[in-house]
């Protein structure tokens, strides 16, 4: 055995060119036993790449994959015990459910007896106890999912990797599962790695989340430090709704960055961690809507931040929005509260907005972009 | 009451011409099937049939009976050709399985989009050519003075001209070649609806090469294979020239016996009998096939 500290998954340096394309670009991690581990970036960005490479399905081009403490480069597939949940599930429709699970214990030698009682055993664990006979095609959506997942588990992986499995479920079962994963997690006290595009269900779910983009990991934090520190303009992009300008900066003062965007609004705001602007840098600015006050102005009232119109309003329950045009042109989401009383802001309604500067994060516009 | 309906619903009128020209068209389109069926299926069997159950008493008296069956299993010779026919028929099924297989595997998993249908090419163009042309093809390779017998005597393997045609082997080796592609069309589009993740998906949980092809690729190809199975055995027990040109004309192919009767011995009674006994027994074949394997008709030759 090796060392009890070893983690259960560790990716160094790990590359990926397909020809002239580099899929994967130096990638590095490490996972402590027991994480839900996501990883989160848009499609064709190397996420799906990576996870292949985890499980034996690509070869890496460099660097190394280790899987608790042991280096996994030469071994083949089914000589790992990572075992992965696909993104169609990939259940065999030819065996029952007793079978589909039974299929990994034969393939190690397992006995009968003991099959039979793993097989159970699982069962009960993923709360289905009495599918057993049934055909893959009498599940519902739900139910195939804990089977492919009961399915890997029976076999006591080191870790599991799941590759959207939820994308071809509708809304409700989604969000349904996204709970039911994280339970399963708990009990199960495996390492999961969890890949998806969807910001949502690596927030929920996840122990730690790597923003993924291009190859490259450009953050590895837990849901809040993401979502409040993003490290990179990706980041505070990706994660989470934001407000975003183009703009350029007009003067720095300590921490605080003022800079006027290309509609001419200026605003004050502080650079992202690790990064640093000068007087006359393009910037990208984020202010996420939530963060942004909205006030009813009354002529006689003192100015403060920036004035606007309502343009519009999204009515989405407790998650509506306002669409308010700025003096200047630009264009800002508002969260705002509608209770269907008279408060309420309305279409036309003259406003003004205002935020603290700790919220409106800015990072240096990228060259090529 | 009939007069008021129409004319409190204005449309009614023209919604039935509307209807009635869809029913016309419905049946115009289903016509040349039903004609094919009909004209060309059913009633010769029909025919076949009552002329299979006419035994011949006296010169053209004719009397109701079995006795053209009964002549069958009382004569050896015909159903040991028979026999011989259906083993040497499955001989070839299970050689165009086990080559189609891998060939199919490939065209379907591995090869690129392109070098697909490249494949597919390949495997159709002996098809442009007649059944005919292709078996003087095989005479030209196996005979004595063939091809691969002055390969033999050129390197000296052989110190005479050796005679390769006009036996079993060479029999299976032209069948197997004229029905390979009624293997491979079923079991590559079996084959082409199975998600690759399934096959990962096996390694991933621990299986080998073999437990993955065994456990997962045949159990979900079973439909193709037993279609492809279905169509080559048919069609290789039915065949008829090929047997007679690569087999000589003692190859004793049951098709030949059926021929034969009808025209050398001029006796349609018996050939007819001979030829609904041959459908008989390979549709029995075809039977036990299906329940060995565990599929229906329904769900294999349909899906291809």
């Amino acid at each position: 055995m090796t060392t009890p500290t070893a983690p259960d998954l560790k990716c160094s340096g790990v590359c990926k060119n397909f020809g002239p394309v580099q899929a994967v670009a130096d990638i590095s991690f490490e996972i402590p036993s027991g994480t839900f581990f996501s990883i989160l970036g848009p499609s064709g960005c190397g996420k799906t790449t990576l996870m292949r490479m985890i499980a034996g399905f690509e070869e890496p081009s460099a660097g190394d994959i280790f899987i608790k403490g042991r280096s996994v480069l030469n071994v083949p597939p089914n000589r790992r015990n990572v075992k992965m949940v696909f993104q169609h599930l990939a259940l065999f429709p030819m065996m029952n459910v007793f079978e589909n699970i039974a299929y990994g214990l034969r393939c190690i030698g397992t006995d009968r007896d003991e099959i039979a009682r793993k097989v159970q055993d699982v069962l009960n664990r993923v709360a289905l106890p009495d599918v057993g006979e049934r055909e893959i095609h009498q599940l519902s959506g739900g139910q195939k999912q804990r089977i492919a997942i009961a399915r890997c588990m029976v076999l006591d992986p080191d870790v599991l990797l799941l590759d959207e499995p939820l994308g071809a479920l509708d809304l409700k079962l989604r969000e349904a599962m996204k709970i039911e994963l994280k339970l399963l997690q708990n009990q199960f006290d495996t390492t999961f790695v969890y890949i998806t595009h969807d910001q949502s269900e690596a927030l929920v779910m996840s122990d730690r989340v790597a923003v993924m983009n291009d190859g490259r990991f450009e953050q590895i934090g837990t849901p809040q430090e993401l979502y409040h520190r993003p490290q990179t303009a990706f980041v505070a992009g990706f994660v989470g709704d934001s407000n975003r300008w183009s703009g350029k900066v007009t003067g720095t003062r300590g921490a605080e960055v003022t800079l006027e965007t290309e509609g001419g609004t200026v605003v004050r705001s502080r650079p992202g961690d690790g990064t640093k602007v000068a007087t006359g840098d393009a910037v990208e600015l984020f202010v996420r809507p939530e963060f942004i006050e909205l006030v009813h102005r009354t002529p006689r009232q003192k100015r403060t931040g920036l004035s606007g119109k309502v343009d519009n309003l999204l009515f989405n329950g407790a998650n509506s929005r306002a669409l308010v045009r700025l003096a200047t042109g630009d264009l800002v989401e508002v969260d705002v509260t509608l209770t269907g009383g008279t408060d309420d802001v309305k279409p036309g309604e003259e406003v003004s907005l205002s935020w603290s500067t700790k919220n409106a994060v800015c990072f240096p516009a990228r060259a090529a972009s | 009451m009939v007069n008021q309906e129409r004319r409190l619903l204005p449309g009614a009128g023209s919604v039935m011409k509307h209807r009635d020209a869809r029913r016309l068209s419905l049946i115009l389109l289903f016509m040349p099937l039903a004609l094919w069926i009909v004209l060309l299926i059913l009633l010769p069997h029909i025919g076949m049939g009552i002329l299979s159950l006419r035994e011949k008493i006296g010169p053209r008296q004719y009397e109701f009976g079995l006795a053209n069956y009964i002549a069958f299993f009382q004569e050896p010779i015909y159903w040991h050709i028979m026999a011989r026919t259906a083993v040497i028929s499955l001989l070839v099924t299970v050689l165009a399985l086990i080559v189609g297989f891998p060939v199919s595997y490939y065209i379907a998993k591995i090869a690129g989009p392109r070098t697909r249908g490249a494949m597919f090419m390949f495997c159709l163009i002996p098809l442009w050519v007649s059944d005919l042309i292709r078996a003087f093809g095989w005479i030209l390779l196996l005979r004595e003075t063939g091809v691969i017998s002055g390969i033999l005597q050129w390197t000296g393997l052989a110190s005479a001209p050796v005679e390769l045609l006009y036996n079993d082997a060479a029999v299976v080796v032209g069948l197997v070649y004229t029905v390979m592609l009624f293997m491979i069309v079923p079991l590559t589009s079996t084959l082409d609806g199975m998600d690759d993740a399934m096959i990962e998906a096996g390694y991933n949980l621990g299986g080998n090469g073999l437990t993955v092809l065994r456990r997962i690729i045949i159990p979900y190809a079973m439909p193709g294979i037993v279609s492809g199975s279905i169509i080559v055995f048919m069609l290789t027990a039915g065949s008829y020239l090929t047997p007679v040109l690569l087999g000589g004309k003692y190859s004793s192919w049951f098709t030949q016996t059926i021929y034969d009767q009808f025209i050398t011995r001029y006796n349609w009674e018996s050939g007819a009998a001979f030829g609904f006994l041959l459908l008989f027994f390979t549709s029995f074949v075809v039977w036990i096939g299906l329940k060995l394997s565990g599929q229906s008709l329904s769900s294999t030759v349909a899906r291809s």
